[in-house]
């Protein structure tokens, strides 16, 4: 790969003693985290109802599996980091759609519990099984796993806008751009979990989801680095660069794996690979975000080209259009 | 719903809320020209909203030793020293203070200016809450309800001017109230109140946008031409501030944003992007089971 130039040349700007102007984001690590295992869950979800419909019982098994740890991970990483998490219930009181967080609530009150239910259907013991209660949800499991598919799009893509509407200019200007990434990233990571735990024989969907993941996670993260304008800078130095370079080498390396591995352990490390692909891309955004509001110059020179330019944020006009 | 609920000028933000009847919409015009850098309204807000300290810091910057409107500083005066070249101190002929128009001045300034909350029309942090705990008042201020605040944090990056926090040890987000329990009463805040210059001037916002046109064009006509508004705008970014302010260099010296967008305006294009990624994530993985067993 050919080093290009920053394309944005060193920018000269005016501040308040190089303070920055935005807070940084009150979130921690487990908000990124939680970009990962919700896009684990969702992958997987798609994964086992397709293996589901289709007659793959170990597969649909070990994504079922993976979908329930990943979203009670989820949980308990959108509660721990809150400041008063006593009061996570406080989510239900609105549904606000203004609020990207209420819209998420409100995906995952749908997706959780059929996720759930599909997850926990496969790890009920026999003797459990055969209760009135056990039989019960052995014959909703399909349904409630066809329900958590169907959610599933939407618990991988909302976190992108979750990000995308704040302040925080690498977040906020990568709007077109990180839906794709954060859906590939869940594809990939949800077909990795299955080539690491499902038969070979079976995880031919696994890796096949794997790969076009793969694909549509580089192209668009690819795009969006050369796109992005000054904002690019935060993707592309520091922290977040290392984070996103890993990513995108284990990434790519994952889905070659997925591609020619034939034998199981091959097919296992190029899964466990995609996975670490993926956790590392979310810490990646996540760090550029943050990077983003600790510089004001994030802040200051688009808004200032803005304005020298004579068009300055105008309330009667929309900024973006689709 | 009306249109401009979430982008563009919106007359009357209470009534958008949904309040049918309340009282006209106040607000703060912060005219920096007069600011003489006392802090008493950072001390008087510090009383009278029972805020915690934080700290004794020695910044080096100027005399401000706040640095930021935080969690637990709801006024922040800035300090600016500017000068262009170094004053030799060569002895003058006129008596100190003869002159004190704008024709007098020497190449050193000293700028000073109280920041606040901006209380904005289309207010970031209120449109992201997701518990319903930051609420538009009567008044057309901005407010957390600190009974349900859960701390999610989302506020904070909300804010296109970087002023809501969440307080270290409480966990909740805190920010200027615009003194909601003074305002209930018929008083004006307490940092408006304590302000001995009238740099800080509170009243219904209609007002405080005429007298502040009119004072700077008194500015511009004594040779002040450098004085400008910020926030007084309804058709900006953020539809305008409840809290605006008279400068006299641009924004980002003082640490505001020049340009500042509320979060939620581009909000229908985020969606629609997240649909086509969603989209695509189906056909991902449907196509994965199609066609080959």
């Amino acid at each position: 790969m050919m080093r290009e130039q920053l394309a944005v040349p060193r920018a000269e700007f005016r501040s308040y003693y190089g303070r920055p102007i935005l807070k940084p984001p009150a979130w921690n690590w487990m908000i990124a985290a939680y970009l990962f295992s919700g896009g684990l869950s969702a992958g997987s979800a798609l994964l086992a109802a397709g293996a589901d419909l289709t007659g793959r019982p170990q597969l649909r098994k070990v994504s079922r599996i993976g979908s329930l740890i990943s979203i009670l991970a989820s949980l308990y990483f959108l509660v721990a980091d809150l400041g008063r998490p006593e009061r996570f219930h406080h989510m239900l009181r609105v549904a606000k759609p203004s609020s990207p967080m209420s819209m998420g609530t409100w995906i995952l009150s749908a997706y959780g519990p059929g996720a759930g239910l599909a997850g926990v259907a496969e790890l009920m013991p026999g003797r459990l099984r055969r209760t009135w209660l056990g039989r019960l949800v052995g014959l909703l499991a399909r349904p409630a796993g066809l329900w958590a598919a169907g959610t599933a799009p939407g618990v991988a893509s909302y976190t992108a806008v979750l990000l995308s509407q704040t302040a925080v200019p690498a977040w906020r200007e990568a709007h077109p751009y990180l839906p794709f990434v954060f859906t590939g990233s869940a594809a990939a990571s949800g077909g990795g979990w299955g080539m690491v735990f499902a038969p070979v024989a079976e995880s031919g969907p696994a890796r096949r989801m794997a790969v076009a993941g793969a694909g549509l996670e580089v192209a668009a993260s690819r795009v969006m680095e050369q796109r992005l304008g000054l904002s690019a800078e935060a993707y592309k130095t520091g922290k977040a660069h290392r984070l996103r370079q890993l990513s995108e080498v284990l990434t790519v390396g994952g889905a070659l794996g997925a591609l020619v591995g034939r034998n199981r352990a091959v097919v296992a490390a190029s899964g466990a690979a995609l996975l670490a692909g993926s956790v590392l891309q979310r810490f990646g955004v996540f760090e550029a975000g943050v990077e983003s509001t600790r510089d004001p110059k994030y802040v200051v020179v688009p808004q200032r080209e803005r304005l020298n330019e004579g068009r300055p944020a105008r309330g009667d006009q929309r900024i973006t259009r689709v | 719903m009306r249109d401009n609920s979430f982008y563009g000028p919106l007359e009357d933000p209470a009534g958008d809320a949904g309040y049918s009847e309340h009282p006209e919409r106040v607000g703060f015009f912060t005219d920096t020209s007069v600011c003489i850098g006392c802090k008493a309204c950072e001390v008087a807000c510090k009383e009278w909203n029972m805020l915690p300290d934080d700290g004794f810091n020695l910044l080096g910057m100027s005399f401000d030793n706040t640095g930021m409107l935080s969690a637990n500083s709801w006024r922040h005066v800035a300090f600016i020293e500017q000068h262009e070249q170094v004053d030799l101190g060569m002895p003058g002929f006129e008596r100190p203070g003869d002159a004190s128009g704008a024709e007098a001045r020497t190449e050193f300034r000293w700028l000073m200016s109280s920041d606040v909350c901006k209380h904005c029309t289309h207010a970031g942090c209120l449109d992201v809450c997701p518990t319903g705990a930051l609420f538009r008042t009567e008044f057309g201020t901005v407010v957390v309800q600190q009974d349900i605040c859960n701390g999610c944090g989302y506020c904070v990056s909300g804010c296109p001017y970087g002023v809501i926090e969440r307080r270290e040890g409480d966990g909740r987000a805190w920010k200027c109230t615009m003194c909601y329990d003074r305002l209930h009463d018929g008083l004006e805040p307490a940092c408006a109140k304590a302000c001995p210059t009238d740099s800080i001037q509170f009243g219904p916002l209609d007002e405080l946008r005429e007298r502040a046109s009119r004072r700077v064009e008194e500015l511009h006509s004594r040779g002040v031409t450098e004085a400008r508004l910020y926030g007084h705008d309804p058709n900006d970014g953020v539809g305008g501030d409840g809290a605006f302010f008279l400068l006299l260099d641009e924004p980002e010296v003082y640490g505001l944003p020049p340009d500042p967008v509320v979060p939620t305006g581009d909000a229908g294009a985020m969606w629609r992007y997240a649909g086509m990624a969603a989209s695509a994530l189906i056909g991902l993985a449907v196509s994965a089971f199609v066609g080959r067993r």
